[in-house]
């Protein structure tokens, strides 16, 4: 269970949260949209603890990983796999060794149950036998399919999305979304997904939380906020610029 | 302190204080032995083994021309045969320590910066720690101990190099008296000066990786500022080992007196 309360975040004198608060249960999708440079990212990263806020908790199974040195978040980021939007892919390393690299550092596995775990999850991306390619070698979308290879071969218990559709066309967004239902039903993950893709919204998640003006704007299912009449909801949904 | 926020000596001070907390964390992490062994071997081939032509040219051609200049001024009080004896003691003790360390930070100090500067602005170092594994562990580790292995490993080369290319130069070219020459070297070249030379290395490449990594990790977002890490970490480094260089030698040369070395 992830808990967000009263979360408050500023860079320098601009505020980007202002007071964000919401609770996502064991096993629920849900998408955060919102505007680009709304913060959406930057409050994606203080769940998991890569950024600390000014004010409020990040409550992860009860624990509150505001108060935790980095030491310590490392125990809890052990829950958690994280697909970046570039992907983050170690570019010194083969997809392989890339994808390896989490199970290596918890020194509990044989290198054939590796190199087995490593197969299996290239497979469920659809990458199968890309090991020994490198990172500069692969398209945008293959580079999101080894980041989420690498984000779930550990069998987290939640996964972050990082805007996993952006800067990719609609056929491979369409493929990455596929990914991320496929994830989330067989390994019954926790996913969080960061996106400006209405339509990825719609199809991956099955609550949506809208950020608008630094704080939470909507928390409903896909289908209320598709048929909200809140012009703010609406200007968003439809896609239509400010005159 | 407040009222220093802002300028540049509240910034200066905060810097320090940063990469002091960096030194401490990744001291608490060597004692720990989190690192990879393979991590640590790649790191001392990438520090030792790809930096031997520089510090070989390096400690060559001081030897020979401080063998030349030595002679040069020697010569007009006649104590041409003294020559190789300050080039030997200038080597082990001072010469060769910091000029290997100085061609070390522009190389590895550079390179160090640029490779963590461009995974923190490519998000890999978010990456590291999403996947449970802290930055100082996998990254800083490795290079700090690489470094002070190998920086020493280096400066006993340049030393081996500078004194047998000083013996060329002052014997074969300049026609010092061999006998007298290499006794008077052995003579006042002692143990301790190579001590001294090995223990000031020893500093120099732990303030090498420390101020490369330190660069690299807070480097700010974008080529320009992977650019800027890199410089930096040369000029901030190289800068603090000329500094160190000076207070070393007033310690280690007291602690030499002191106990009769």
């Amino acid at each position: 269970m992830i808990e967000v309360r009263e979360l408050k975040k500023s860079f320098g004198s601009q505020p980007i949260l202002n007071g964000v608060s919401f609770r996502i249960e064991a096993g629920e999708s849900v998408a955060i949209i919102g505007r680009s440079g709304g913060g959406k990212s930057v409050l994606l990263k203080h769940i998991i603890g890569l950024l600390q806020p000014d004010a409020g908790g990040v409550f992860i199974d009860g624990e509150n990983i505001v108060a935790m040195n980095e030491r310590q978040l490392l125990r809890v980021r052990e829950k958690f796999g994280m697909v970046f939007q570039g992907a983050a892919l170690f570019d010194s390393m083969t997809v392989a060794e890339n994808v390896a690299f989490p199970l290596e550092r918890k020194k509990k596995f044989t290198r054939a149950e590796i190199t087995r775990r490593v197969a299996a999850a290239l497979e469920m991306v659809d990458l199968p036998g890309t090991e020994k390619k490198n990172p500069a070698e692969l398209s945008g979308g293959m580079r999101k399919r080894v980041g989420l290879a690498r984000a779930i071969v550990y069998e987290p218990q939640i996964v972050l999305y990082d805007e996993p559709t952006t800067g990719l066309d609609p056929i491979v967004s369409d493929s990455i979304d596929k990914l991320i239902m496929r994830v989330r039903d067989q390994l019954k993950v926790t996913s969080i997904v960061v996106t400006h893709d209405m339509r990825s919204a719609r199809r991956v998640g099955n609550h949506v939380l809208m950020l608008h003006e630094k704080k939470i704007y909507a928390n409903c299912t896909p289908e209320k906020l598709f048929a909200s009449t809140d012009p703010v909801v609406r200007q968003f949904v439809d896609g239509v610029a400010d005159e | 302190m407040n009222f220093l926020a802002g300028t540049w000596v509240g910034e200066w001070l905060a810097g320090l204080g940063r990469i002091t907390l960096l030194a401490r964390d990744t001291i608490a992490s060597c004692l720990t032995f989190k690192f990879s062994r393979r991590d640590l071997l790649y790191q001392i081939y990438f520090i030792g083994i790809k930096s031997q032509s520089v510090v070989l040219v390096t400690g060559a051609f001081t030897g020979m021309v401080l063998a030349a200049q030595t002679y040069f001024q020697f010569h007009k009080v006649k104590m041409d045969t003294a020559t190789l004896a300050v080039v030997s003691v200038s080597m082990c003790s001072e010469l060769g320590p910091v000029l290997t360390a100085l061609m070390v930070a522009g190389r590895v100090g550079a390179a160090i910066a640029a490779e963590i500067g461009t995974m923190r602005v490519t998000e890999q170092i978010d990456a590291l720690r999403t996947l449970a594994t802290h930055p100082v562990d996998y990254l800083v580790v490795p290079r700090l101990l690489a470094s002070t292995i190998a920086v020493p490993l280096l400066t006993v080369e340049a030393m081996a190099t500078g004194i047998a290319a000083s013996y060329f130069v002052g014997i074969g070219l300049l026609g010092i008296e061999p006998t007298y020459a290499w006794w008077n070297m052995l003579k006042y070249s002692s143990d301790a000066d190579v001590m001294i030379g090995l223990i000031k290395s020893v500093v120099y490449g732990g303030i090498i990786a420390l101020v490369g990594c330190y660069k690299g990790l807070s480097c700010n977002v974008g080529a320009e500022g992977v650019g800027r890490a890199t410089t930096e970490a040369v000029v901030y480094s190289s800068i603090t080992i000329l500094i160190a260089n000076f207070f070393l030698t007033m310690v280690l040369e007291h602690l030499c007196v002191l106990l009769g070395l």
